[in-house]
């Protein structure tokens, strides 16, 4: 989004030093009108992605609501602390991740669980990889399999796969492809160490192409290393 | 750092990280390089970028008009609340 096409530019206003005991709304002195403008135009291009990742994190659609309405919310009420207008977008997202973390936390009554002593197939999930099942080497291009695949996959059961990965490894995978951060970032964001932030993403990716790989088998498409059928 | 030849073992197990830019400059060259020349690493660099970029994509769900309705009417509750004015 570029603030250069913008026909609202960002509102300028003399951000007041917060007093003891004041909540800061009486202290902004700003032109509520432009900043509403400004806000909601930036905002609205951006309501689907936000909308999509807090239903990636919460897999509820209620609660995806709930979490985006709640960061929109202290979007507007912390506005005069975006120093960069540029960082709109990056900096309403990471209120969201925030947001759901909160509340993900405050719903987990034992935060430090994780499945990692309890999932029994945990050397199947790390190692299964779609791209082994499908890809013939013997061709000399990009092999039918793989095509037919990526037109099998339906979005919704590509979300649905997604939504059925265990909580630590969802919102591992979420963060980083959904949502683009850095390991570091997601270690910070969940208070787990970096290690664990890898061996989750490491088994989160094998989960959800084994989810994958069944769904293409239920739509008929064989392993490219089964018999001579080929393409 | 200087540049070395990366064999596809190492590629391969390297590869989510290069995808998801955890890799240095040098590391990632590295493993560009071999990708421009192995075909085997490259197909399976593309396959997961693909599979990654559909991962990305799932994260756009359209919003149902009544979560507009309910942005719009929180902005204005805030509106009024600070103004004093009834929305």
């Amino acid at each position: 989004m570029s603030l250069a096409s913008s026909p609202t530019p960002f509102p300028t206003w003399q951000p007041c030093p917060p007093r003891r005991g004041d909540s800061g709304a009486a202290m902004r002195h700003r032109d509520s009108a432009g900043q509403r403008q400004w806000f909601e135009e930036r905002l609205e291009p951006l309501m689907d992605r936000l909308y999509g990742t807090a239903l990636r994190l919460a897999r509820h659609p209620d609660d995806a609501e709930d979490i985006v309405a709640e960061a929109v919310g202290q979007a507007w009420r912390r506005l005069d602390t975006l120093r960069d207008p540029r960082r709109f977008e990056a900096w309403l997202f990471h209120i969201l991740t925030n947001t759901f973390i909160s509340e993900w936390r405050r719903r987990r009554s034992h935060p430090q669980d994780t499945p990692e002593g309890h999932d029994t197939d945990h050397l199947e999930a790390t190692e299964f990889t779609l791209f082994q099942q499908l890809h013939q080497p013997f061709l000399l291009w990009w092999g039918s399999l793989e095509e037919q695949f990526f037109n099998s996959v339906l979005e919704e059961e590509l979300q649905a796969a997604l939504d059925a990965l265990p909580d630590p490894f969802r919102l591992v995978i979420v963060l980083v492809e959904v949502q683009g951060y850095r390991y570091e970032e997601v270690s910070r964001l969940l208070g787990i160490p970096l290690g664990t932030v890898r061996s989750r993403l490491n088994r989160a990716r094998g989960l959800l192409q084994k989810a994958l790989w069944q769904q293409a088998r239920d739509a008929g498409i064989t392993s490219g290393h089964q018999g001579e059928g080929g393409p | 750092m200087s540049t070395r030849e990366l064999g596809c073992e190492e590629v391969i197990e390297r590869l989510f990280d290069y995808l998801d830019r955890e890799l240095g400059a040098q590391q990632a060259e590295d493993i560009e390089r071999h990708l421009a020349r192995c075909r085997d690493c490259f197909s399976r660099a593309q396959f997961e970028r693909r599979l990654r970029a559909m991962v990305e994509a799932s994260g756009t769900v359209t919003a149902p008009p009544r979560l507009h309705r309910r942005i719009r009417h929180l902005l204005d509750q805030f509106d009024s609340d600070e103004t004093g004015a009834i929305p």
